[in-house]
Parts: structure tokens; C-alpha cells; sequence
């Protein structure tokens, strides 16, 4: 590392890392219950579980995007963190807010609103910590020697992000127009300015790990996130299909969701080109491995399989059954799990000073997590799809269809169970480096 | 060749162009349409009441509604009319978790009005207009009953 104050991101990392662990937990007791073995529903109903399960993936991935900007930014404006005191106080304070939510989802404290179950309270601290982090990334990055087109574009990204979560916390009589701005945060996030984020992560390691000319890597950076946008806001659409809004939601959406792999697509052949292009072969070969990865399994998960069920006359019938779980689960992973896994791969040994840059836990970790999480897909496209027949074309009662599809739920614990041994790895080799070091300074 | 300042003018005059449009087509449908596709008018009191409840309780976090839930227990967009009002009241007012097909409901024991005002909730998402969905299957099965 160059900057001391880049050592805070592992504390961000270190927590993100911890709550991916939590987050399986409670994916496991979502798998038992769809197989019949809901024995915890006293303890933990599923809905608990379910809201416990996918707040724990947005706050485990924003502290890894949180964690990304307090290691990159400071590099890429040649400058140290305005305020290192200020970023632990918003570190911990955001843990503190995590933890309250969480066990609010145990008691009954939540909303009823997908992806957003935190109470409007706890909210308002949300709002005040993000604030806090923006002012704390901006001043660096205003007060820097340069601004880079990598800085500005996650930077971007990251304020955008936290605009977009206030239309989320409004209050409408009218489920639907709840319904309707959910989305704006949901949608705008994850097929939008997240992947502003993405690409700027993206777009910060090829420059390190390629040594491809910035100029060429921040150019098609621009494109793919120009790309983006250009399909993703009129691409909400699709989540304005069949919730009580006008008809023409339905071509505008479908056309245009359609046309968003192709963000994706531009992504996975910039990764891949750039590699190829490259003459510089760090030594990072786990991190290497990663953001290709991320690339290539983002345009699977988030691209071809969300556009496997996106054009309204199929969606029709996919729509609120498991299929979107096949989506979710792969889009999630490779677009942002895998990012931020990337960049903890690269960033740690240039924090700690210890180059365990390629061993067989690291290869272990990557192998073994995607062969999982591909399983899972499977499982969950196999469950969702003979679901869509029976209960939505068949006429089969909703409870009979799920008896029937119990086994696959079977294959998708085993599966999972793959994923975790994957991912416990990793962290195991997370804290194989041990606490980041002054020592580690210069060292690139 | 395309040039970085060709791709920030793609990339920004995108964003612009289609942010605009998207604000608009959102314009239209929050000020011109919702409220006669979801019959605002007849969202009374009571639906409010039922909604508030339907939230507090994160019902989405099993069922699904309009399509959008945790697909763990039955879509509830149209129950008014596959299951009548009677059948949801009683599921609502149990005292103890109801778990048919052996998959638990958490038990949330309402009181009659509370049930009256999800009854009322439910009816009203029944009567939108939502494009079609949920589609009418193609087919109905009949169940071999010696089977069971």
C-alpha cells in the first residue's frame, strides 16, 4: 500500500467477510424449510430468516464497496483519507445499526417491503452514516492531487447510491406506488449505479493487475457505464410489468431489459481483453482469478439470466415464483460477491505484506464457491421452472407444487454446502495475513 | 477510433437522455394512471388499516402479493376470490400457527376488526387492473384421489 490511512479498509473487509458467513446461516435455514424441515419457526420464522438472509448481503457488499473506496480512492488521488477517525466512527456506528436491524427482524421490528425490511428509524441512521462515509471518500478525493475517471466513476456511483435510498423511505396508502419507488432503490441500485461501482472496482484493478494504459481501460469504462444506463432506467420497467401500472411499462420494460446484458457482456470482454493485452503479469494471480471471475459470472447471473425471464409474455408466468431466485442468486454473486472477494484479494497483501499470492486454499476457495454456487442455480432453476409448469400452467394448488419440488431443495443444500466450504476457505485465508502493517508501506 | 472524450459525452449524454425519459414515464404513471388502475378511490380506511398490518409484519417475507414476496407460501393477489373472505378471516384470527401441507404460518392471532381490515386490504389488490397477471392456467388437473 502507499497511504497509511488505506489500512482502514480491512476493518471493512474483515466485517464484510463476517457477515457473508451470517448470511449463509440463515441461507441454510431457508433451505431446510423448503424441504419440510422448518424446525427453527419458532425461533426464527421464515420470514425472519428471508429478511435476515438478504439485509445481510446488502451490508455485508456495501461495507466491501465502502471498504473498496477507503483502498482505492486515497491511491488514486495520491492523497491519505481525509479523516481516519471519522471512518472508523461510520464503521462502527453502521455495524451498530446492522446489528439493531437484524435482531429487530427476530421481534417483529421490520417493514414489510423486500429488501428493505429496516425500520424508517434506523433509516434515518443509515442516511446519516452514508453521509458521513460520502463526505469522507469526497474531501479526499476533491482535496487529491488528481482526479481519476476511476475515482470519479466509483465515487459517482457510491453518491448516487445513497441518493437513491431516500425514495424508498417515503410512505404511500397505495401498495403499488410503494411498490413503485422500492424499485427505484432496489432496481436503480443493483442494475444501476452498482455497477458504477462495479465498473470503477473493475476498471481499478485491470489498471493494476494488467498494466494496461489508463487512458484505454477509463475509456471503455465510460462505455460500459454509459452502457448502463442506457438499458437499466427504462429497464426498471420490468418490475412495472404486472403491480397495477400502465400497460406500455410492458414493451418499454421489455425492450429495454432485454438490451441490459449487454452492460454486462462489455464488462466480461473488457475484463477478459484488457488481460490479454496486458504485458504486465502481476504476480496476484488469486485477484487476477477473481476479477475475471467477476466479470464472466456477472454476465451469466445478472445478464443472460435475468434476461432469460425479463420479456413480459414469459415473466407472465415466471413472475413471484423461484426463477428469480435462480437469478438472484448468480446475479448477486458474480456481479458484486465476487467483486468484493476480488478486491480484498488484491488489497490484502498489499496491506499485511505477506504475499500469499496463489496457494491451494486460495484455488480451493475460487473453485469450489462458483462450482456451489452454479449447483445452486441449477437446483433453483430446476425447482422454479418445474414450479412455473405445474402450479402456473398446470393449475396445480400452490402448497401440492411445493411438496413435489422438495427434493430439489435437497441438491440445493448440497450444493451450498460446496459454495460454504468455498467460501470458508477464503476466509480462512483471510486471516492468514493477519492485521495490515505500516511495514507494508511502499511495498508495491 | 472512439476517443475517451467521445465515450464520457456517450456515457453522460445517455444518462441524461434516459434519466429523463425514465423521470417522465414515472411522471405519468404516478400522477395519470395508478390511480384508476388500482381503483384509489375505493381504498378505504380499512384497506389502509390492512396494509399497515400486511407491513408490520412482513407477510412479503413468505407470501407472495402482485407477484412480489419470498415464494415460500401462497400468492395472495387474488385469495378474495379462489379462497372467500371467510377462509382468510379464520386463517388470520388462529391462535395457533396454522401449517397446512405441514409448512408453518406464524400465528398471528387478529382480532376480528384487524381481520375485517386485512379482508378488506386483500379485496381491494384483488379488483386492480394488473396487465393480466395472474394468468388463468392453461390447463386443470384432476387429482387421482385413490392415490392418496
Amino acid at each position: 500500500m502507499k497511504f497509511k490511512s488505506q489500512k482502514i479498509a480491512y476493518w471493512f473487509f474483515l466485517s464484510a467477510l463476517l457477515l457473508f458467513g451470517l448470511q449463509m446461516i440463515y441461507g441454510f435455514i431457508m433451505g431446510f424449510a423448503h424441504m419440510g424441515y422448518d424446525v427453527l419457526h419458532e425461533l426464527v420464522p421464515f420470514n425472519a430468516a428471508r429478511a435476515t438472509h438478504t439485509n445481510l448481503l446488502v451490508v455485508w457488499l456495501l461495507l466491501g464497496f465502502m471498504g473498496a473506496a477507503y483502498y482505492i480512492i486515497p491511491e488514486e488521488s495520491q492523497r491519505e483519507i481525509y479523516s481516519v477517525k471519522l471512518a472508523y466512527i461510520q464503521l462502527i456506528s453502521f455495524l451498530v445499526v446492522g446489528v439493531i436491524a437484524v435482531a429487530g427482524f427476530h421481534m417483529n421490528w421490520w417493514e414489510g417491503r423486500k429488501f428493505l425490511e429496516i425500520p424508517r428509524p434506523l433509516d434515518w441512521l443509515v442516511v446519516v452514516n452514508v453521509l458521513a462515509f460520502l463526505f469522507n471518500i469526497l474531501m479526499t478525493l476533491f482535496q487529491g492531487v488528481r482526479q481519476t475517471t476511476t475515482a470519479l466513476v466509483l465515487s459517482m456511483g457510491l453518491l448516487f447510491a445513497a441518493l437513491l435510498y431516500l425514495p424508498g423511505m417515503m410512505w404511500f396508502d397505495n401498495h403499488t406506488l410503494d411498490s413503485f419507488y422500492r424499485w427505484y432503490v432496489v432496481h436503480l441500485w443493483v442494475e444501476g449505479v452498482w455497477e458504477l461501482i462495479m465498473g470503477g472496482i473493475l476498471a481499478f484493478l485491470l489498471i493494476k493487475i494488467t498494466g494496461v494504459d489508463r487512458e484505454v481501460i477509463e475509456k471503455w469504462l465510460y462505455v460500459i457505464v454509459g452502457l448502463t444506463f442506457l438499458s437499466g432506467l427504462l429497464g426498471t420497467g420490468h418490475h412495472y410489468y404486472y403491480i397495477g401500472t400502465p400497460s406500455y411499462w410492458l414493451w418499454i420494460g421489455g425492450i429495454f431489459s432485454a438490451m441490459e446484458p449487454l452492460a454486462f457482456l462489455a464488462m466480461a470482454l473488457f475484463a477478459i481483453n484488457m488481460y490479454r493485452k496486458g504485458e504486465k503479469r502481476h504476480p496476484n494471480k488469486t485477484a487476477l482469478n477473481w476479477t475475471l471471475g467477476t466479470a464472466i459470472v456477472s454476465f451469466v447471473g445478472a445478464g443472460l439470466l435475468g434476461a432469460a425471464h425479463t420479456l413480459p409474455n414469459v415473466n407472465l408466468y415466471t413472475h413471484g415464483t423461484l426463477v428469480t431466485a435462480m437469478h438472484g442468486h448468480m446475479a448477486f454473486w458474480g456481479a458484486y460477491g465476487m467483486l468484493v472477494l476480488a478486491i480484498i484479494a488484491y488489497a490484502m497483501p498489499n496491506l499485511t505484506g505477506r504475499k500469499l499470492y496463489d496457494t491451494s486454499t486460495t484455488r480451493y476457495a475460487f473453485w469450489l464457491s462458483n462450482i456451489g454456487m452454479v449447483g445452486m442455480t441449477v437446483a433453483f432453476g430446476v425447482a422454479g421452472v418445474a414450479q412455473v409448469y405445474m402450479e402456473r400452467i398446470m393449475g396445480v394448488d400452490f402448497m401440492e407444487t411445493q411438496k413435489e419440488i422438495e427434493p430439489h431443495f435437497l441438491v440445493l443444500v448440497l450444493c451450498a454446502t460446496v459454495f460454504v466450504v468455498g467460501v470458508v476457505l477464503y476466509i480462512i485465508n483471510f486471516f492468514k495475513y493477519g492485521r495490515p502493517t505500516d511495514e507494508a508501506l511502499i511495498t508495491e | 477510433m472512439l476517443s475517451k472524450s467521445q465515450a464520457k459525452v456517450f456515457f453522460l449524454g445517455g444518462t441524461v437522455l434516459f434519466a429523463s425519459l425514465f423521470l417522465g414515464l414515472s411522471f405519468d404513471t404516478v400522477s395519470n394512471r395508478v390511480g384508476e388502475q388500482t381503483n384509489e378511490d375505493q381504498l378505504t380506511e380499512s384497506a389502509i388499516a390492512g396494509r399497515v398490518i400486511w407491513d408490520e409484519n412482513n407477510c412479503m417475507g413468505c407470501h407472495t402479493l402482485l407477484g412480489e414476496g419470498a415464494y415460500y407460501a401462497p400468492e395472495l393477489t387474488k385469495v378474495i376470490e379462489r379462497r372467500g373472505a371467510g377462509y382468510v378471516k379464520t386463517v388470520m384470527m388462529q391462535p395457533n400457527s396454522w401449517a397446512p401441507n405441514g409448512r408453518h404460518m406464524v400465528a398471528y392471532n387478529l382480532s376480528e376488526e384487524e381481520a375485517n381490515n386485512m379482508v378488506d386490504f386483500l379485496t381491494w389488490i384483488g379488483n386492480m387492473d394488473l396487465n393480466g397477471f395472474p394468468a388463468k392456467p392453461k390447463y386443470e388437473v384432476k387429482k387421482n384421489e385413490t392415490e392418496d
